[in-house]
């Protein structure tokens, strides 16, 4: 707008901001708050299906993996290998795109459920499984010996001891996962990002929309492990070990 | 209208490959570079730079790579870089590499023992010469399995610069799926050539793993 070319660039954004007279806005924040909530709500609710799931499949599979049947030893494996070893991003599209031409259609939340959980089972199954290997043997031995039978022996005395061992890794697992989640905005799920997607493109303040969002999404993970630090407290402090 | 075999749809996957490997090489290398300055921040003696060395990692650990790539997308233009989708996915990959790559050695770098900087010290070393000649080889060693593991993840997060218009892997099956409405055979596909990237350097990982207590 006014005398542009005869300053040094020394900062790049200031001369931007005389020339094209852009300078960050967050005039639009008041209107969009709701949004916002909105979308963070549904990635809470996404993360807490993915967890609960999650780790209940994974308690399973780990328990497969130790099992006497080859077969299924063997096919826990390889999922855990294929889902390691491919992008989230893609198994997301793979569920909800390709399936269809299998028959099988979900509808975007139950596909961001579905490949979320079984993206963060795949990386909770191995830490599941290594606290598993860490309760000593003894303890089983004792258990058996008290009279349980080898399901009560699971649940009771190696899975809350196996869980405490391993509850930080889960807990970043978790944390992990719920920043990963942002992609199924991909698939209009309306969650966090994909509301920062729809808001971007009515304000056309892509930058801090981004900046905002980002911001929350750091405080969703500072609380999230908050959370998990002081439940996992008071579940698994006390009476065992 | 064009029809398109399997081995059509490919070829162009394959061929788009390239893409895949080369941001990743990029970013691994830039991540590597910048991950040393932020581990040399986040180690250093002065306590304000060690406190922007974590909070660089914290950041960048505690916030989505896909906001990341989208704050590079259109934050550089309205600091006057003309910006296009490759540059904003190598610069962001690379960002995000160097926080991950910075504590994985900052590990290594505590996991010495403590002698170590004194018998560098006692030799009169700097502690510049002290990091470049004892610490960090030994710190880079013992890291090695974490580093490959993270070049899986990175490798495995270039599929996310599709979103912001970078013509990598998905992105190309993305537009083959659009002319072929095969999306079960073409992200079956895309899955399949991930795997053979990632899955041998999983293994390699593993193995750095399993020698590792033996040294």
């Amino acid at each position: 707008m006014v005398d542009a070319g005869s300053n040094a660039p020394r900062c790049a954004l200031e001369e931007k901001v005389a020339t094209m007279g852009y300078g960050l806005s967050f005039g639009w924040l008041k209107d969009a708050a709701g949004a916002i909530a909105h979308g963070a709500a549904m990635t809470v609710f996404l993360i807490a299906c993915t967890t609960v799931l999650g780790i209940l499949i994974s308690i399973l599979f780990a328990a497969a993996r130790r099992s006497r049947y080859t077969m299924l030893r063997k096919a826990v494996a390889v999922y855990v290998e294929v889902v390691r070893n491919t992008p989230f991003l893609v198994q997301l599209f793979f569920i909800y795109f390709g399936l269809p031409s299998l028959g099988i259609r979900l509808d975007p939340i139950v596909a961001a459920i579905v490949a979320m959980t079984l993206n963060m089972a795949a990386y909770t199954t191995e830490i599941v499984g290594a606290g598993l290997d860490a309760v000593p043997k003894g303890q089983s031995e004792a258990a058996f010996a008290l009279g349980l039978k080898s399901r009560q022996v699971f649940v009771k005395i190696i899975l809350p001891q196996a869980l405490k061992v391993i509850f930080p890794a889960l807990t970043s697992q978790v944390i992990i996962m719920m920043l990963e989640s942002a992609v199924v905005s991909q698939i209009a799920v309306r969650e966090l990002a994909h509301e920062a997607d729809l808001l971007q493109a009515r304000t056309f303040r892509s930058f801090e929309t981004y900046f905002v969002v980002t911001l929350i999404y750091l405080g969703l993970s500072m609380a999230v492990r908050r959370l998990f630090v002081a439940g996992g407290r008071r579940v698994l402090g006390a009476g065992v070990s | 209208m064009i029809e398109f075999t399997l081995w059509d749809i490919l070829r162009n996957l394959i061929f788009a490959t390239r893409w895949t490997v080369l941001l990743s090489a990029v970013a691994f290398a830039g991540g590597a570079a910048v991950g040393l300055t932020i581990l040399s921040a986040r180690i250093s003696e002065r306590p304000r730079l060690r406190r922007f060395g974590s909070g660089y990692i914290a950041l960048f650990q505690g916030t989505p790579l896909l906001m990341q790539l989208f704050l590079m997308f259109f934050g550089l233009p309205m600091l006057g870089f003309r910006i296009e989708p490759w540059t904003a996915a190598a610069l962001g990959l690379t960002f995000y590499a160097s926080a991950y790559l910075a504590e994985i050695w900052r590990g290594g770098v505590e996991a010495l023992p403590r002698g170590q900087w004194d018998a560098g010290a006692s030799l009169g070393l700097h502690r510049i010469q002290e990091l470049r000649l004892v610490i960090l080889p030994q710190a880079f060693a013992i890291t090695r399995p974490a580093a490959v593991g993270f070049l899986v993840q990175l490798i495995k997060s270039t599929a996310l610069t599709s979103i912001i218009g970078f013509e990598e892997l998905l992105r190309t099956a993305n537009a083959i799926n659009n002319a072929t409405f095969e999306p079960f055979t073409v992200y079956g596909l895309v899955a399949v050539i991930f795997f053979v990237l990632c899955y041998p350097l999983t293994q390699y990982a593993r193995m750095l793993e399993r020698r590792a207590p033996a040294q």
